[in-house]
């Protein structure tokens, strides 16, 4: 039998089993095979036995392709009308033609392309929303965690005013009153969403900061900064990206809403829920224009979501139940 | 109790004075409020009339004194708009919107708790998998689309609900689920973590051991303790969908505060758009205060935390 190479002892872990070599007789299972698995490889075991995290991160890095390559996926330009080819139907209808595989909407704009450049602001308003209230949400929850006493108290006073406010009705309210732009339906989604950040680290740096290695970086002489930032701040990361998940897909959920209401992105720009709220009008003889754009929102966000769930299971898989 | 009763009453005052601030400031730093209103092609005179006549021309800690002043004595405002009292046309509306969300309350509770409860007793079987994906598709649904959805089939290819207005329980029926739907994935995973926790608990056990029918363990014994957490969430949830109703009750034209408040947005009448953001904040503040008692009532080891 060759030598197994060096990182055997973590591969080798799975058939614990005895298992049979071709004369039939049982073999014991060799010393590398009853190692502990490694960390990383438990985490990929655990990766791949785990459908929705696959699926969901699949569909996500095809819709991150899909937006960054769309210029040349495109078929047309998103914004072209064309009036003599208004609501086309899309290829499974007997009408539908390769040149709009997806049909056109009521100005003749190619839905395709459409849905391939409105994925791009779906993602960039998400992921955008997203950093603002984590950097806000996180350096609250972190510090309240920390530091307890008043701080905590100021901190959670900030949460609860921030829960009691609308979102949507002050999002709106806002956009209204500023003017509409995307960098503006950024900036006050994340103003916006920073809450769930907040709590979660709150509660997690609390679990964290009584453990013993806290206290060891404390007694060699650790500045506050640097324990908040290279003790604390590792050990509660995995429970920062299954929140920046879920918010992500509350960030897109909103604005589509927002679009959808009027008061986020501006036509003519290809917003999901921009279209869906242009096609509302259609509804009755083309309700494939509103299918379309709300199954790309849905299948974003479900995606995001399970992609979210998996990474909760699979580094926290005691929190299971 | 009492002790802790009046704590949370002068957190959520306090709560309630800051969240006035923050909707004041909200509608008056947000760009010049005179110039907003008086649209793109108004003259230099008519911005100084509009901010003469509404009061903008004070220093902005009067304005807002004002404003508190009367928001305590119970005047929410005048809208110019509509030519009548603020508080009138909320109170006129309110009833409509607690309507609605007293119906998707109960429409999501009716469906999750259930589920959650059959979830539990049968963890990692077809139906907790089941149940597990309603929430999963729940939470992935924009529900102005799922609206859309509904209204596509029930009211227009079946014909079987009215699609606008409110003038039988009927016309309540979609906008309940279309607003109700987003809360159930969340009760619905706190009944069935709660009743996974206290299925495996002591008591649960003698109740067993002492041959009492499975199904009044679960519900007599089980349930009832599980519930508790529900019973705030819902309230918050309550709170949560208050706000959200904006987007189900324009869609839906359902003449609430929310439709209200789009309708008082596109015509920028910042007196109603101040006061809805205050009336909705604060009754949240409101339910998450009653919710907070009823807690402390039946659980006494938060009293004392």
């Amino acid at each position: 039998m060759a030598l197994p190479p060096a990182s055997a002892p973590a591969r080798a872990a799975t058939p614990i089993a005895p298992t049979a070599d071709a004369t039939g007789a049982a073999k014991i299972p060799s010393l590398a095979q009853v190692v502990e698995p490694s960390p990383g490889a438990l985490l990929r075991r655990r990766i791949r036995g785990h459908w929705g995290l696959i699926i969901g991160g699949g569909v996500l890095l095809f819709i991150i392709a899909v937006a960054l390559f769309a210029p040349w996926l495109a078929p047309h330009d998103p914004l072209d009308q064309d009036l003599t080819n208004r609501v086309v139907l899309p290829i499974w209808y007997d009408e539908g033609t390769w040149v709009h595989p997806l049909g056109t909407d009521q100005f003749g704009r190619d839905y395709l392309s459409r849905l391939i450049y409105g994925s791009r602001i779906s993602l960039l308003i998400g992921f955008a929303a997203m950093l603002i209230s984590l950097l806000i949400g996180t350096t609250l929850g972190v510090a309240a965690g920390y530091f307890g006493g008043r701080v905590d108290m100021a901190v959670n006073f900030i949460i609860t005013t921030r829960l009691s406010l609308p979102v949507v009705l002050v999002a709106l309210a806002v956009v209204s009153l500023i003017g509409n732009s995307l960098w503006i339906v950024i900036c006050v989604l994340g103003l916006l969403l920073w809450d769930r950040f907040a709590v979660v680290m709150r509660s997690t740096t609390q679990q964290v900061r009584n453990l013993d290695y806290i206290a060891a970086a404390q007694a060699t002489g650790c500045s506050t900064l640097r324990i908040l930032l290279s003790e604390i701040m590792p050990n509660i990361a995995n429970h920062l990206i299954v929140v920046a998940t879920l918010e992500m897909a509350h960030a897109i959920l909103l604005e589509a809403a927002l679009s959808f209401l009027g008061l986020g992105v501006q036509p003519p720009a290809p917003s999901w829920g921009l279209m869906i709220a242009e096609a509302k009008g259609y509804m009755f003889f083309d309700p494939w224009l509103i299918g379309i754009p709300g199954t790309a929102l849905f299948a974003l966000v479900m995606a995001i979501n399970l992609l979210g769930d998996g990474v909760r299971d699979v580094t926290a898989p005691e929190g299971r139940n | 109790m009492l002790i802790f009763a009046l704590k949370r009453l002068g957190i959520a005052i306090l709560v309630a004075i800051t969240v006035s601030m923050v909707t004041f400031s909200l509608i008056h730093l947000s760009g010049d409020p005179a110039m907003a209103l008086a649209g793109e092609s108004a003259t230099q005179e008519d911005i100084e009339n509009i901010r003469r006549v509404y009061g903008f021309d004070r220093p902005i800690v009067v304005q807002y004194g004002a404003w508190l002043g009367g928001v305590l004595t119970g005047d929410l405002g005048y809208s110019h708009y509509l030519a009548t009292d603020v508080s009138t046309v909320i109170f006129d509306r309110l009833p409509t919107t607690m309507t609605l969300g007293a119906c998707a309350l109960l429409f999501a509770l009716v469906l999750s708790i259930p589920l959650g409860v059959l979830a539990a007793m049968r963890p990692n079987t077809m139906i907790d998998r089941l149940a597990l994906s309603i929430a999963v598709v729940g939470q992935a649904l924009p529900s102005f689309w799922f609206a859309l959805i509904l209204i596509f089939w029930f009211g227009i290819v079946w014909r079987l609900l009215p699609i606008t207005g409110t003038e039988s329980w009927l016309n309540y029926v979609m906008p309940s689920v279309a607003l109700g739907y987003y809360v159930t994935p969340g009760v619905m995973r706190l009944t069935r973590a709660g009743m996974l926790e206290v299925l495996s608990s002591d008591y649960i056990r003698t109740a067993r051991a002492k041959g009492l029918r499975p199904m009044s363990v679960m519900f007599k014994h089980a349930l009832r303790n599980a519930i508790i957490p529900v019973v705030s969430l819902a309230a918050v949830q309550f709170g949560f969908m208050l706000g959200g109703s904006i987007v189900i009750e324009t869609i839906f034209a359902i003449n609430g505060i929310g439709f209200l408040a789009w309708e008082s947005i596109q015509r920028g009448d910042l007196a109603m758009m101040q006061a809805i953001v205050l009336v909705l904040a604060c009754f949240y503040i409101m339910l998450t205060f009653l919710a907070d008692m009823l807690n402390a009532f039946l659980d006494p080891r938060i009293r004392v935390g």
